[in-house]
């Protein structure tokens, strides 16, 4: 949200959105040193949850740094030994997003540090998968790393972006899989429920983007009232919206929603 | 009428590529392989376009050569 207006949050407060979680993202450009994630952090830990509690909106977040930025090691090593000052933070959930971005070396180097980090404090983990042609090979490496670390329970480590080709492994593993609905890339509302009705409803949930490029935060009720034209049960909307979000991000006693 | 606005546009996106001058692009090879899927029976339809894009290797690359990705697997050594 640090790149929407408030108008944003005030759209979502209207849509029936009690809370949402940020994960810490790519700014557009590499930042340039630790202390420029430093102050992102404070950002995501001090100022955007007064920001959403004008609108009535609970806002949490995930800390780490973007998989984009992976190929300075160095940099990378600075930023995650600054994340455990930030963990204690009341709407800190977890590490991410992390993950892959190009499959390459270093980043699936820095992503095996944010595990070992997230297995240290027992966090959650909030997993990005790569873009378009990158996207089958990462989920899968990913998924390697993940299971060669046994301190991980899947239970607790959601993979987002998972399209038809992806979430049937990811699912296979014990994870959580999340559906990123955009107007182009990833997932459209029509597939998102298309993968409901496949796949079922557990350990799925929907999340819109609300980032710097084209993105619509208001997504996931627009593809809730597309699975109500559909026909489909109230309850069952219910649990893809909320309670599977809810049951996912509950395991970290910080997140409250009633 | 969703799916035949968005068929036509896939019909007019290739006869628009036709009609360009200039190198071709690789990612147009993946896309016509990518359409044959269309044809085929089941339900994994949508599973098998998204893999006929995407990069069947299994090891790691070396270096991240930027940040984006393109939309078709370029092949090794691209």
């Amino acid at each position: 949200m640090v790149s929407r207006t408030t108008d944003d949050y005030a759209d979502l407060a209207t849509s029936g959105c009690v809370a949402l979680c940020e994960p810490a993202f790519w700014a557009g450009f590499d930042r340039g040193s630790v202390e420029g994630f430093r102050d992102y952090f404070r950002q995501l830990t001090e100022y955007e949850p007064r920001r959403a509690a004008n609108y009535g909106i609970k806002h949490y977040t995930w800390l780490c740094i973007n998989p984009k930025e992976s190929e300075d090691t160095a940099l990378a090593a600075d930023v995650i030994s600054i994340i455990p000052e930030f963990m204690d933070c009341p709407n800190v959930l977890g590490i991410g997003e992390i993950g892959l971005n190009k499959n390459s070396r270093n980043e699936l180097k820095v992503l095996e540090q944010h595990v070992d980090l997230a297995a240290q404090h027992d966090q959650l983990i909030l997993v990005h998968t790569p873009h378009l042609e990158d996207k089958h090979k990462g989920t899968r490496l990913i998924l390697d790393v993940i299971k060669n670390d046994s301190r991980i329970n899947p239970e607790r480590v959601m993979i987002d972006h998972v399209e038809e080709h992806t979430i049937g492994m990811v699912l296979d593993a014990g994870h959580w899989g999340g559906m990123t609905l955009y107007p182009e890339s990833k997932c459209s509302p029509a597939r998102a429920i298309d993968m409901i009705e496949q796949f079922g409803s557990e350990r799925l949930w929907w999340d819109a983007a609300c980032d710097w490029g084209p993105s619509v935060p208001l997504a996931v009720p627009r593809t809730a009232c597309e699975m109500r034209r559909r026909g489909h049960a109230e309850t069952l909307i219910e649990k893809v919206i909320f309670e599977n979000p809810k049951q996912f991000l509950s395991q970290c006693n910080r997140f409250q929603v009633d | 009428m969703d799916a035949r606005h968005k068929l036509i546009d896939i019909a007019a996106f290739l006869d628009r590529v036709e009609r360009a001058e200039g190198d071709s692009d690789f990612r147009m090879d993946a896309f016509r392989d990518a359409i044959k899927h269309l044809e085929d029976g089941g339900n994994d339809r949508a599973k098998d376009v998204l893999m006929a894009f995407s990069d069947p290797t299994p090891e790691p690359i070396a270096v991240a050569p930027g940040k984006g990705a393109c939309g078709a697997w370029p092949g090794e050594g691209a």
